[in-house]
């Protein structure tokens, strides 16, 4: 393993590259590459280091990269040179000047100064999208030269794996104190046997009978260090009874046991020809402990897979009218007249075609090269010729395909602009190519783009038309848009935006402005001179954004359909049933997440929702701080005073008696509520309060950080509940990040999610077995390990601290050193590894049927003290068993019927033998699931032990000194009494587990899966009746 | 664990491969073994299969143990005490006078009467009290390979012997602490038939140690014939009165292989131990081994246990198939059956009264 990982690290440290030195090409190895090189990379050849792009084959500046390996993206993205930049590189002299290397993959600040001979020199601003980073792969360009900016553990890629802090598991934290108690036995064993043996020595004669006298080199030593050596010896005669050997065999158990996630069939997705991801497998039995599970919406809960529904255009509405009835793919979509008489009909010829030419134009979406896009779009645009707007325009698969972007609902609106006649052609060296409705191109040179970011929430584009006008269309969230536009176009568009957010369509409204050219020099080179800026850059881009969108005129707004997961409603019905609070986090607005909610049954018809947004804070009209105030007052008073004291969350399956409520907060309210002037800590738990009685809780206009926030805040209240995000785009990382357990979903926002996640699944239906079933298994599996580990050297031990009181506390070990070094490593660690990996208390299916049952372990069930005490008992209590029977029996040594007698090697051995047995057929007794593995593992290694046994004792071993154990096993059994007793130990031993087993039959867990049979009449109905209840609610044909 | 190799494929930038270790694109075998779904018995106990089996451990233990018990009663045990600390006790002198250095031997003679014959095979052991033979230091202090009869140990005793590893350098053997404490108290018995006349009893010294040490554990350096020899430049252990290869005239019992001395090198488990002695062997089938009367037991008081407060007794006990008498086995499964017996009956009780109640709960799954 060692020398594969070395093979491999000198695979990357001495991979060689060219570099450009004093003017010529040397061959260097990538180790030795230092800040300030100038490199050159060919095609299809992955970067060393951090790069500035300096200078490209291509013609226009630029080259193509693929970032797979950094976040899973695999389209290819454009990086520009530096400006302006010589042609002659070798002759090229300049400085960078750039921040501080920070992980952040998609920020770069920096600043060129290029020195010219007699010129003052130039300064170029130098951006992300001139940096190459280490790990990215140069695709489509022959090649590039480039300066080394951050090398080694300094690039953004080696950043961004020291950030990935370790997690552990809540059964680690249970080990680690069960630990301590073991500890504490362990001391108070030696302190005891420490003290007891002066007491005892000082008796006269006790300490040097004259059969047994020290050496002098001990009769020399002093006293005190005798006692500690005493004490050392005691802590090593006992120190068996931490488990050392547990930790190996937890950390087999986790690593073998999360192949099965892997394995798993059911994880498997045709689509993405892929199964479930482990990326750590320290985390198997917190998927068995999850309270709370924080998901997003998009592409979690929906699909990400967006289409274009309808329009709007200056208060009209325009929708497709799809006759196929099918709602995926624009297969169905042969129907473009429709749309187009509608068009006519109502709004005017220019606002249409401005508005469709405002989606062709406002987005950054490529068009794939590489698609034949030449051909296809040609053939295209032939059939719009010959079938005019009437003609079925089939879209041949591939072009479907051809349209690349970060977002999926700008290739929707892309492709919903084409479907009304303006298609996007691509981009031409800054110019956008569009062909209008008549099939003529128009070209716009593409001047600037306002950059999407997650605060404005709209993205502008500057674009100068064919005639010269230079315009900017801005699309955005409503809320973003509605204050920039003149008021009175306001109110006939917002009326249907909210119905389209209602119905669950993401909308975006779209706007414009024309620039005059005074204007526009103006906005270029504020745009210019916040680009260069070195310090807060982002900031004062930011301002120059938000002067330039302004005074915008509103032409439409777009509904995009994200439609839901496969299964949603039912995973989150079960996770609910299994008791966890689902909180949906998302950044879309409120009106899209609660419809989406109410679709996924988190929200019920007759769940009352308690708001806590900008719009239930404006309310009241006073301070926004002190309406918030009054409503958590008011929130907490119904949700959680009023309410019965059982968990609203556990009752909700059963009575529907109980008030259902859920809870919507957003961004906004929820920064004033952790950033409030005072009392932050009072608010917070109100807060928290009310969540923790609520069913579902909705945080909607949610920035990735907020969304760590609340996970943390959760994580951290009373209780220290479990918290588990699902996410699959790069703003749930952070989440997934912060809580105990982080799930990505495979899905069409890149490869963050995954990347940063503990598990990644398919698809959020699989959620539904990797908590219920493999969480609910691999915690039992774990939490019985635990337990059982130290049992079992427990009750190994205390009989070798019992015959410290029978043997002068002189440190005699009771079982033969093969015997204590083989017990956790041979003898009895096979058969609880096998148990670990295979049990299954429950079978999967049912686990599955009746969510309820993973309640059972909740609040790590099977590691609270309680049953740790009750396992801690049972090992003393058969400790004390086996060591006083062997004891009652040696009254009488004379056990053969020979008359010869037995001597301590032999009660030593007839202890462990019992030992070994009953720790075996308990855990035999505890196996609920006997494949082929377990027989074969239980009773080979009692088969083992025997054989061994006799091997260990049937021989002269030459390299020993003692021959203690010479042929004692076979003795011992020639005795009938040891048979005896050997029977009746095992049998009193477990006869109290039996005992218990029957007792709390009715009570325990595993009866739970019968009662639950039942009524599961019952809560079909329930079910049928929350479908309907979602149906009528939300009609989503209409 | 996992995450680390993880971390290190993608420094490397290899595609990351499933933690699983299922390539990508690969469906993941749909074995039984890969499913978690091997075929499996899945036992559960219920109230219906646990008692039956309460009622047959009752069933079978109580007749054990009642035949443990009964046996363990029928072994005749008798027990005497001759270490002398009472003054009254015909020991008592040789207890008090005792000195390592004395030559001449101290004899006591303790009369006792038998109450009942001992109709079979007689065994005789030596027992002693608060004698620590499983004492750390103590049980360590012997050399196996030495008495195996390794020339090179002979010679060279290991360290574990010590502080009875060498006499004035000269290397003794058998060294250790166990070995120089060796029991070297002679019992002898004697009938007193009802004339009056002492008839010694004939006792075994033979088949009283382990088959095993007698044959493969110990062995006698050189050949079994000229022990003298092969002891040659050894020193007898300190408080031996005489050397190993003196210990008795028969050569097969001499030197390491002595049964004494076997006997006494397996150390005991707890401080009150017995060790066998001797056996009385049964002389024909019409006389018992020891007829009821009186005897004396004449002991040779070599061995003193005075300073460390010990006890010497020597124990005449019949055996049977399960040992010496040992009442503890019956009574165990006397209790055990009757426990599991009455617990039968509670559990069916239970079961009977709320069965009704508990019965849709056994339904298997």
């Amino acid at each position: 393993m060692r020398t594969g990982c070395h093979k491999a690290d000198n695979e990357v440290n001495q991979y060689p590259v060219m570099v450009l030195e004093d003017g010529c090409r040397t061959c260097k190895e990538s180790q030795k590459i230092k800040v300030g090189d100038v490199l050159e990379v060919g095609e299809d050849e992955t970067f060393p280091c951090d790069l500035i792009l300096l200078k490209s084959s291509r013609e226009d500046e630029t080259c193509f990269v693929t970032t797979a390996s950094l976040d899973g993206e695999s389209n290819h993205k454009t990086h520009y040179t530096v400006p302006d930049m010589e042609t002659d590189i070798l002759s090229l002299g300049g400085t960078i000047e750039c921040e501080q290397p920070q992980p952040d993959l998609y920020k770069f600040v920096g600043r060129l100064s290029i020195y010219k001979e007699h010129q003052e020199h130039a300064v170029r601003s130098l951006g992300p999208e001139n940096l190459l980073l280490k790990g990215a792969t140069l695709k489509n360009t022959e090649k590039i030269c480039g300066v080394a900016v951050y090398t080694g553990m300094e690039t953004k890629m080696a950043l961004n794996y020291q950030g990935k802090s370790q997690k552990r598991s809540a059964v680690e934290k249970s080990i680690n104190s069960f630990l301590l108690v073991y500890l504490c036995i362990l001391l108070s064993k030696a302190l005891v046997c420490t003290a007891l043996k002066y007491v005892w020595q000082s008796q006269p004669g006790q300490d040097e009978p004259w059969y047994n006298e020290k050496t002098q080199k001990d009769k020399d030593t002093n006293l005190y260090l005798k006692m500690f050596t005493d004490f050392l010896s005691f802590m090593v005669l006992f120190n068996f009874i931490i488990p050392v050997s547990m930790y190996v065999t937890v950390e087999m158990q986790k690593f073998l046991g999360s192949f099965f996630i892997a394995w798993d069939k059911d994880f498997f997705d045709p689509e993405i020809q892929e199964g479930a991801l482990v990326n750590t497998s320290d985390l198997n039995e917190e998927l068995g402990q999850v309270e709370y599970v924080f998901t997003d919406k998009t592409g979690t809960l929906t699909q990400n897979n967006m289409e274009f529904i309808e329009c709007c255009i200056d208060g009209f509405q325009y929708k497709y009218r799809d006759s196929g009835g099918e709602l995926d793919g624009f297969s169905a979509m042969d129907v473009i007249d429709g749309p187009v008489n509608h068009l006519q009909q109502k709004a005017g010829l220019v606002k249409e075609e401005l508005f469709l030419r405002a989606l062709c134009l406002c987005h950054t979406v490529q068009v794939k090269e590489w698609a034949g896009q030449e051909d296809g779009l040609g053939g295209l645009a032939g059939d719009q010729v010959d079938g005019g707007y009437s003609g079925p325009a089939e879209v041949p698969p591939a072009e479907r395909q051809a349209f690349i972007a970060s977002s999926p609902d700008e290739v929707a609106l892309v492709m919903g602009a084409m479907k009304y006649g303006f298609t996007f052609l691509g981009m031409e060296s800054k110019n956008m190519r569009v062909m209008n409705r008549n099939n003529d191109i128009e070209t716009y040179e593409l001047l600037h783009v306002l950059n999407f970011d997650p605060v404005r929430r709209r993205m502008s584009v500057i674009v100068r038309s064919g005639i010269g006008e230079t315009m900017l269309f801005c699309k955005g969230a409503d809320s973003s848009i509605f204050p920039r536009v003149r008021q009175e176009e306001v109110d006939r568009i917002r009326l249907h935006v909210e119905r389209n957010a209602t119905e669950g369509y993401r909308t975006l409204c779209v706007a414009y402005k024309l620039l005059s050219p005074e204007e526009y020099s103006q906005v270029d080179s504020s745009l210019q001179e916040a680009r260069l800026a070195l310090h807060d850059r982002e900031e004062k881009l930011l301002k120059v954004y938000n002067q330039v969108e302004d005074g915008m005129s509103l032409i439409g707004a777009t509904a995009v359909e994200d439609r839901l997961q496969e299964e949603a409603a039912e995973t989150m019905e079960a996770l609910q049933g299994a008791g966890m609070k689902v909180w949906v986090l998302t950044g879309d607005k409120m009106e899209t997440a609660k419809s989406t909610c109410y679709a996924c049954r988190l929200f019920q018809r007759d769940t009352e929702l308690l708001e806590l947004t900008v719009r239930t804070l404006e309310d009241g009209g006073r301070k926004r701080e002190e309406r918030m105030h009054e409503l958590l007052l008011d929130y907490h008073k119904r949700a959680v005073k009023d309410a019965p004291p059982a968990k609203a969350g556990v009752t909700r399956m059963w009575s529907s008696a109980n008030q259902d409520y859920g809870f919507i907060i957003d961004g906004a309210s929820l920064s004033l509520l952790l950033n409030s002037s005072t009392d932050t800590s009072h608010y917070k738990s109100l807060f928290l309060q009310i969540c923790q009685n609520c069913t579902s809780v909705l945080c909607c206009r949610m920035a990735p950080l907020q969304k760590a926030q609340i996970v943390k805040m959760v994580k951290n209240s009373k209780g220290c509940p479990i918290t588990l995000s699902i996410g699959d785009g790069a703003n749930d990382v952070s989440m997934i990040l912060e809580a105990h357990v982080g799930i990505g979903i495979k899905g069409k926002e890149g490869r963050q999610a995954v990347r940063n996640s503990d598990y990644a699944i398919p698809k959020l239906k699989h959620m539904k077995k990797l908590l219920l079933a493999h969480g609910h298994l691999y915690y039992v599996r774990i939490a019985h390990l635990v337990q059982y580990f130290f049992y079992k050297n427990l009750c190994f031990i205390l009989p070798q601290f019992l015959y410290q009181f029978f043997c002068g506390y002189s440190q005699q070990p009771l079982y033969d050193a093969a015997y204590l070094t083989m017990y956790n490593i041979c003898f009895t660690s096979m058969p609880i590894l096998a148990y670990s990996l295979l049990e299954q208390h429950i079978s999967m299916e049912i686990l599955l049927e009746h969510p309820i049952l993973y309640r059972d372990i909740a609040k790590n069930g099977m590691l609270r003290w309680g049953l740790f005490i009750y396992w801690t008992l049972l090992g003393v209590y058969q400790g004390l068993l086996f060591f006083f029977g062997v004891r009652l029996l040696f009254s009488n040594p004379a056990l053969q019927d020979n008359g010869q007698v037995f001597g301590n090697w032999s009660y030593g051995t007839i202890v462990f033998t019992v030992l070994v047995f009953t720790v075996t057929l308990k855990l035999a007794m505890d196996t609920r699931h006997w494949t082929w593995i377990n027989h074969f593992v239980i009773w080979g290694s009692l088969a083992f032990y025997v054989f061994f046994s006799f091997f260990w004792g049937g021989i002269i071993w030459p390299f020993l000194r003692a021959q203690r154990l010479y042929f004692v096993f076979a003795t011992m059994l020639s005795s009938v009494a040891v048979w005896l007793v050997i029977f009746l130990l095992i049998l009193v031993s477990l006869l109290p587990e039996v005992l218990l087993l029957v007792l709390r039959k009715p009570r325990g867990p595993y009866s739970r899966q019968m009662k639950q049979q039942l009524p599961s009449s019952g809560t079909s109905t329930i079910f049928m009746l929350s479908q309907t209840a979602s149906t009528h609610s939300f009609s989503w044909s209409d | 664990m996992m995450a680390s190799s993880y971390n290190a494929k993608e420094e490397d930038g290899h595609v990351a491969v499933a933690g699983g270790g299922t390539i990508k694109n690969k469906k993941p075998d749909n074995t039984a073994f890969k499913q978690q779904r091997l075929p499996a018995w899945q036992p559960i106990l219920t109230a219906g299969t646990v008692l039956p089996a309460f009622f047959v451990i009752g069933l079978i233990f109580i007749p054990i143990g009642i035949g443990l018990y009964v046996t363990s009663n029928n072994i005749k045990e008798f027990e005497i005490d001759y270490t002398g600390t009472d003054i009254s006790s015909p020991c008592f002198n040789c207890s008090q006078s005792f000195s390592w250095n004395s030559t001449r031997p101290c004899i006591c003679v303790l009369p006792f009467t038998l109450e009942q014959p001992f109709e079979s095979k007689v065994y005789m052991y030596y027992g002693l009290s608060n004698f620590y033979q499983n004492h750390r230091r103590y049980v360590k202090s012997r050399d196996d390979s030495q008495l195996n009869g390794d020339i090179n140990s002979l010679k060279n005793p290991t360290k574990e012997c010590e502080p009875y590893a060498r006499n004035e350098k000269v290397p003794i053997a058998p060294c250790g602490a166990i070995a120089n404490s060796m029991f070297n108290d002679t019992l002898d018995l004697y009938y007193i038939d009802p004339n009056g006349t002492r008839i010694q009893i004939p006792l075994t010294k033979t088949g009283i140690a382990w088959q095993s040490d007698m044959n493969v554990k110990f062995r006698n350096p050189g050949s079994n014939t000229n022990l003298t020899a092969a002891f040659q430049g050894t020193s007898k252990p300190i408080n031996w009165h005489k050397p190993v290869y003196e210990l008795d005239t028969n050569p097969q019992n001499n030197g390491f292989i002595n049964e004494d001395f076997i006997v006494w090198m397996r150390t005991a488990a707890l401080p009150t131990f017995r060790k066998l002695y001797r056996i009385i062997d049964k002389k024909n089938h019409m006389t018992p081994t020891l007829p009821r009367g009186n005897y004396t037991l004449e002991v040779t008081y070599n061995y003193p246990v005075r300073s460390f407060e010990g006890k010497k007794r020597v124990i005449l006990s019949t055996i049977s198939w399960m040992g010496g008498k040992n009442p503890f086995l019956g009574i165990a499964y006397i209790t055990v059956g009757s426990v599991c017996f009455f617990l039968g009956v509670v559990l069916l009780i239970i079961h009977h009264k709320y069965g009704s109640r508990n019965n849709s709960a056994d339904i298997p799954n």
